[in-house]
C-alpha cells in the first residue's frame, strides 16, 4: 500500500484580510486517504494473515509517516527517497513506485496475488492520478473512489462510489489496485505498544534511484510531463453589500437589490 | 537537480517563500535559501521579481517529441443511462474557443451504443466532427475499455488537447490513457487558455482544497491532457454546422477486460439538478435540524429554486447526499445563490463562488461566507426567512 506524506492541511487557511495563506501547527501527517488504506491493509492482515508493506516517495522526512504506519500495524516499511526523485509529477511518481513495487514482489516471489492500496486523492497535489497511472505500469485493474471491499481468495468485490447517489459493485481478479476514499472504514489509533515497536525496533528500509535500477530520464523532474508555472491565490473579489435595518427593512432591500439585478 | 538562488540577485523580498506550499525556503541573512524538503515544483521561479532563481537541470531530459505532428482538440463524452453529461457538452463550449484559436479541429469523441440516431442533435453543438466508437460493451464505463480505445485512436490521430470530465469516471481512465501515451495530465482545471507562441495549454486547478491555485503546462510533450471541473464552462450555443461523422464498430475481446460490473445500487429518490439550477438555496448548520429545513424548502419553492446545502447537513442527515455543495459535492453557478447559516469555509465555498449573485444570511457578522457574498444579512435566519418568503409571494401575486 501506498502512503504520501502531505502538509497538515487542516492547519492550511487563507487570511481573509491579506489574501496570504496561513499556517498553523503541525508541518506534515499521513494524508488522510492513506490512513483508511492502512486502516484497511490492517483488517485484511487480521482476516486474510497477508503481509502489510507501506510504500512512500518522498524526502528522509517521510520517514515519519512510516513510523506511524508501522506503529499501527504494518509489517515493513520501504522509503524511496533520493534527490533525483524530486520534482515528479504524477507520471515520473507511479513510475518510481512501481519500481519499487516490482522490486519487492519479485523478492517476495508473489507477481501473481497482490493488492495495492491507494488513498483516491492526496490533500496537497490532489490529483488522483497516481493510483490509475501505477495501476497502467503494473499493468492490472484498478477500481478507484472504493467505498467498501471483500476479498475472498484470488478476487475482490468491491463497491466504488461513481456518482454522489450512486455506487457500482464490481468484480476482479487479484491482482489489482484500488483507491479508497474516507468513508471506507475509521482508521485506528496506534497502540503504544505499537509506537514503542515502531520507533524502537522495527526499521524503514531505504530505496535510492541506484537501488530501484532507475532510468534517470523516467524519474523526478526529467520523466515529468507536467509543469507548474505559476502558484498564485485566487482572488475573492466581492465585497458585500451588507443590508441593515429591521428584519423587514432588510427583506425588502433584499429583493429591491435582486429586482434592480434582474434576478426577480 | 535543485533549485539555484542568485544571491547578488536576491533582496530579500520574501516573494518565494509565499509561492512555496511546502514551507521549503526560509530567510538566511535576507537571502533566500532553499530547505531540503523542496520538490522542485518551481513556482518560486515564476514568482521571483528579480529573476534570482533557477532551476540547475542536469541533461538528461526525456527525449523530446515532434509536437508540431499533433493537431486538433478532443473532448470525451461522458454519458449515464444513455445520455451525454452537461460537463461534456460545456467542455465542447470550451474546446470550440480554444481550437478556435489554434485554428483546428474540434472532435467530439463517444464511446458507446445507442448513440446513432442522436448524433445528429449533438452536432448542433459546435464540433467539426464527431468520432463514435460502438460497441453493445459500451452501454457502461469500463477502465481498461476505455483507455484501450482511446489510446490507440490517439495514436492515430494525434490531437494536441484531449478535454476529459474530472468525474469519477474521467478521472479514472485519464491517467491510465496518458500513463500509456506518456501524456502530461492536468486535474481537475478550472481555467484553460492558450499560449499561442508554443501552442501550449496554461491549465490553471485548484490544489490544497481551493487556497491555491496552479497553472501548469505541458511544454514538451504531446497530447496535453487535462480533466475539467463541472459548472465552471457555459454551455454551447446550438448552431448549424456541417459536422464530419464517423462511426467505428468496435469489436473487443473476451480478455479485453478484467473487471466485471456485478451491479449498480442508487440511493436517490428524487433526481437533483444543482448544476443546471437557476436558483439555489442552501442550508448549513446553522438551520438547525432536520425539521428546521421545511423553512429553507419553503424559500426554495418560492423560488422556483433547487434545494442544496454544506456538507454538515448531509453528515447529520438532514438532506440527502447529492445535495451537497463545495469541494466533495457538486459545483454550480446558479445566478442566484442563498446561504443560510453557512458559515463559509473554503471546501464550501469552491463549489458555490462562481454564482452570478450570492446572498448570506448568517448571525455572525464575522462568518466567513460574507467576504464572498453580494449582499449579508446579519440576523437570525428563523426570523428573516419566514418574512422573505412571504414578501417573494406578494411578488410573485403582482407578477401574475
Ligand atoms: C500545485 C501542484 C499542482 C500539481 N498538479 C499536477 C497535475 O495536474 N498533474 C500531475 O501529473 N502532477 C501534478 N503535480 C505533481 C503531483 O502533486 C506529484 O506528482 C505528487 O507526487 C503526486 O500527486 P498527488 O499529490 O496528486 O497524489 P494523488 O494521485 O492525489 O495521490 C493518490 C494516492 O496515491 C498515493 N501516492 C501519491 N503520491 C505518493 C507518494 N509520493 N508516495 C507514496 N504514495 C503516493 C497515495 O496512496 C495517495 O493517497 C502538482 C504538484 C503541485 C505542487
Ligand atoms: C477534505 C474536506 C472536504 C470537504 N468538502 C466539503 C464540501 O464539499 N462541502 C461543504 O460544504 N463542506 C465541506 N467540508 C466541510 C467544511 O470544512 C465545513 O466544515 C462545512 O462546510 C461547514 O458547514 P456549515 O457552514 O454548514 O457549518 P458551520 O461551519 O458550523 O457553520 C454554521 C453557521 O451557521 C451560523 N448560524 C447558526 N445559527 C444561525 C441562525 N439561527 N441564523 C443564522 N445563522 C446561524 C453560524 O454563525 C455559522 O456561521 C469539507 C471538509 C474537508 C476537510
Amino acid at each position: 500500500m501506498c502512503v504520501k506524506q502531505v502538509p497538515g492541511v487542516s492547519e492550511v487557511r487563507i487570511d481573509p484580510k491579506t489574501n496570504t495563506l496561513v499556517r498553523e501547527g503541525v508541518l506534515s501527517i499521513i494524508n488522510p486517504n492513506d490512513r483508511n488504506a492502512l486502516e484497511l491493509a490492517l483488517i485484511l492482515k487480521e482476516e486474510h494473515k497477508v503481509e502489510v508493506i507501506a510504500l512512500s516517495m518522498g524526502p528522509p522526512q517521510a520517514e515519519e509517516v512510516l513510523r506511524e504506519a508501522l506503529a499501527m500495524g504494518i509489517d515493513k516499511a520501504i522509503l524511496l527517497s533520493d534527490k533525483a526523485f524530486a520534482g515528479a509529477d504524477t507520471l515520473a511518481t507511479s513510475h518510481t513506485l512501481a519500481l519499487a513495487i516490482k522490486k519487492v514482489l519479485k523478492e517476495f516471489d508473489s507477481e501473481e496475488n497482490y493488492l495495492i492500496i491507494c488513498g483516491a486523492q492526496a490533500v496537497d497535489g490532489d490529483t488522483g492520478q497516481v493510483p490509475p497511472e501505477l495501476a497502467e505500469e503494473l499493468g492490472i485493474p484498478q477500481i478507484t473512489y472504493v467505498q467498501n471491499l471483500l476479498l475472498s481468495e484470488d478476487k475482490i468485490i468491491v463497491e466504488r462510489k461513481f456518482r454522489a447517489t450512486e455506487i457500482v459493485v464490481i468484480e476482479t481478479k487479484l491482482p489489482a489496485l484500488i483507491s479508497v476514499l474516507i468513508d471506507i472504514n475509521k482508521p485506528r489509533y496506534p497502540s503504544m505498544a505499537g509506537i514503542m515497536k515502531a520507533y524502537e525496533k522495527a526499521n524503514v528500509i531505504y530505496f535510492d534511484s541506484m537501488a530501484l535500477n532507475a532510468d534517470s530520464s523516467k524519474i523526478g523532474l526529467n520523466g515529468s510531463m507536467t509543469e507548474v508555472k505559476k502558484i498564485f491565490f485566487p482572488e475573492r473579489k466581492v465585497n458585500p453589500i451588507m443590508l441593515e435595518g429591521s428584519t423587514e427593512e432588510v427583506v425588502r432591500k433584499l429583493c429591491q437589490y435582486l429586482k434592480d439585478d434582474k434576478i426577480f | 537537480m535543485s533549485i539555484i538562488i542568485d544571491a547578488e540577485l536576491c533582496t530579500g523580498c520574501a516573494s518565494c517563500m509565499e509561492s512555496c506550499i511546502y514551507d521549503a525556503i526560509e530567510l538566511d541573512n535576507n537571502i533566500a535559501k532553499v530547505l531540503p524538503n523542496c520538490t522542485l515544483c518551481r513556482a518560486c521561479i515564476e514568482a521571483c521579481p528579480e529573476e534570482a532563481i533557477s532551476l540547475e537541470r542536469d541533461d538528461a531530459k526525456a527525449q523530446k517529441v515532434d509536437i508540431s505532428q499533433f493537431k486538433g482538440v478532443w473532448v470525451v463524452a461522458e454519458h449515464y443511462k444513455n445520455k451525454i453529461q452537461k460537463v461534456s457538452f460545456q467542455l465542447l463550449s470550451k474546446g470550440r474557443e480554444l481550437a478556435d484559436i489554434l485554428q483546428v479541429n474540434l472532435t467530439f469523441v463517444i464511446l458507446g451504443t445507442d448513440f446513432d440516431d442522436k448524433l445528429e442533435e449533438f452536432s448542433q453543438y459546435g464540433m467539426d466532427e464527431i468520432i463514435y466508437i460502438k460497441s453493445p460493451i459500451l452501454k457502461d464505463y469500463y477502465s481498461d475499455l476505455y483507455t484501450k480505445v482511446i489510446t490507440e485512436l490517439v495514436l492515430e490521430t494525434q490531437p494536441e488537447i484531449i478535454l476529459i470530465g474530472a468525474t469519477a469516471t474521467g478521472r479514472d481512465f485519464a491517467p491510465r490513457v496518458a500513463k500509456r501515451l506518456r501524456a502530461g495530465l492536468t486535474a481537475d482545471c478550472t481555467g484553460l487558455e492558450i499560449d499561442l507562441e508554443t501552442r501550449n495549454l496554461l491549465q490553471t486547478r485548484p490544489t490544497y482544497g481551493g487556497t491555491i491555485m496552479a497553472t501548469i503546462r505541458t511544454p514538451s510533450s504531446r497530447p496535453q491532457m487535462a480533466t475539467v471541473r463541472a459548472g465552471i464552462f457555459k454551455m454551447p450555443e446550438k448552431i448549424k454546422k456541417n459536422v464530419n461523422i464517423r462511426k467505428i464498430e468496435y469489436e473487443f475481446k473476451e480478455q479485453d477486460s478484467v473487471s466485471k460490473i456485478v451491479k449498480v445500487i442508487s440511493k436517490t429518490k428524487t433526481p437533483v439538478n444543482l448544476e443546471d439550477a437557476k436558483i439555489i438555496v442552501a442550508g448549513g448548520r446553522g438551520v438547525g435540524s432536520k425539521e428546521n429545513f421545511k423553512l429553507i424548502e419553503d424559500l426554495a419553492n418560492v423560488l422556483g429554486a433547487e434545494l442544496g446545502g454544506s456538507r454538515i447537513t448531509i453528515e447529520l442527515n438532514w438532506l440527502d447526499p447529492d445535495r451537497q455543495i463545495g469541494q466533495t459535492g457538486v459545483t454550480v453557478s446558479p445566478k442566484l445563490y442563498i446561504a443560510c447559516g453557512i458559515s463559509g469555509a473554503i471546501q464550501h465555498i469552491v463549489g458555490m463562488e462562481n454564482s452570478n449573485i450570492i446572498v448570506a444570511i448568517n448571525k455572525d457578522p464575522d462568518a466567513p461566507i460574507f467576504n464572498f457574498a453580494h449582499y449579508g444579512i446579519v440576523g437570525n435566519l428563523h426570523e428573516i426567512i419566514p418574512i422573505l418568503i412571504e414578501e417573494i409571494k406578494i411578488m410573485n401575486l403582482n407578477k401574475e
